[in-house]
């Protein structure tokens, strides 16, 4: 289960409203890349993993992965929730305004949304991990287009460059994990034999 | 619940902290308490996605356990003063609504 911890993974205070950069953000919320797919992802693939290293790392950073959830909604939040409907027709949100208003809805920057298709759990553990992998890397180069569209607007600059440094660690630790299950596969396999009581207690 | 119903409560469960004591908010005081329970937690957090890969590693476990000490004493601090961090903290009133939510931000 989970805990609500009432304060941010790290700090968010944008003085300007910027919906342009909202509409972009708004990918790593509910794109294909975004951290409620992460988490997803990781908090449902840890159910098949086969060692204690693979199922608490993908239990683990798929909680984190909630905290960044809730840090990219907090910047489209603040980029958006006094914006003029001036603003919001410049910014080309008109669309998502008639649909959602201000609202911080699921979607990625094309207006597509969220959708459990962007991730897999392929009930095969290596397989799995690799997906972990490159999934963190899209994350990163994400961000990294992120940083280059808010150049100008330091407020926003800074958790960016945090969550992008996130993605780094976590591909670091799922590449230990992944070598962790592929020694695990690699052991030789031997069967327990109880010689001393063949017999079954059942009536077949 | 009957519209009429007696809502109050007799047992002594509520008179034993002196939470409302000290509460005079000072901002400046508030946001550095939180930005370093927030150093705590990242730290914790790093270190313990490391262990959960390198659960052998003395320095990093011992590292681990110091941060989480620190932690409860500062949330501690933080709550007594400031309000609840987590539903599971006891309060004499319904403080959870009190403060802003993290995402309240910002000063546009």
């Amino acid at each position: 289960m989970w805990t609500y911890n009432k304060m941010l993974q790290y700090p968010i205070n944008i003085k300007c409203t910027d919906p342009k950069l909202a509409k972009v953000i708004i990918s790593q919320y509910g794109g294909p890349d975004g951290e409620l797919a992460a988490s997803l992802r990781y908090l449902s693939q840890r159910f098949g993993m086969p060692d204690q290293k693979a199922k608490a790392i993908l239990n683990d950073i798929g909680t984190e992965e909630l905290a960044h959830l809730e840090m990219v909604g907090t910047i489209v939040h603040q980029l958006t929730k006094n914006a003029s409907i001036e603003e919001i027709e410049n910014a080309g949100l008109s669309a998502y305004y008639t649909d959602h208003g201000v609202d911080v809805y699921p979607q990625a920057a094309s207006g597509v949304p969220f959708s459990a298709s962007v991730l897999a759990c392929k009930g095969d553990p290596i397989a799995n991990l690799q997906e972990d992998l490159a999934a963190e890397q899209k994350a990163r180069a994400t961000y990294e287009k992120l940083i280059d569209l808010c150049r100008d607007n330091p407020d926003v600059l800074d958790p960016l460059r945090y969550l992008r440094e996130r993605e780094i660690v976590h591909f670091q630790r799922f590449g230990e994990a992944l070598r962790g299950v592929q020694d695990k596969l690699a052991e030789k396999k031997f069967y327990m034999n109880n010689t001393n009581n063949n017999n079954c207690g059942c009536n077949n | 619940m009957l519209l009429n119903e007696n809502r109050n409560c007799s047992c002594n469960n509520m008179n034993n902290d002196n939470e409302d004591e000290g509460r005079r908010i000072d901002c400046e005081r508030k946001e550095e308490l939180l930005q370093n329970i927030r150093c705590h937690e990242f730290a914790i957090n790093e270190l313990a996605l490391y262990l959960d890969t390198h659960p052998e590693d003395r320095k990093a476990l011992c590292l681990h356990k110091k941060y989480c000490n620190e932690l409860k004493n500062l949330r501690d601090m933080y709550q007594k003063v400031y309000g609840p961090l987590t539903i599971t903290y006891p309060c004499n009133k319904w403080r959870w609504l009190e403060e802003p939510w993290p995402w309240e931000g910002g000063e546009n």
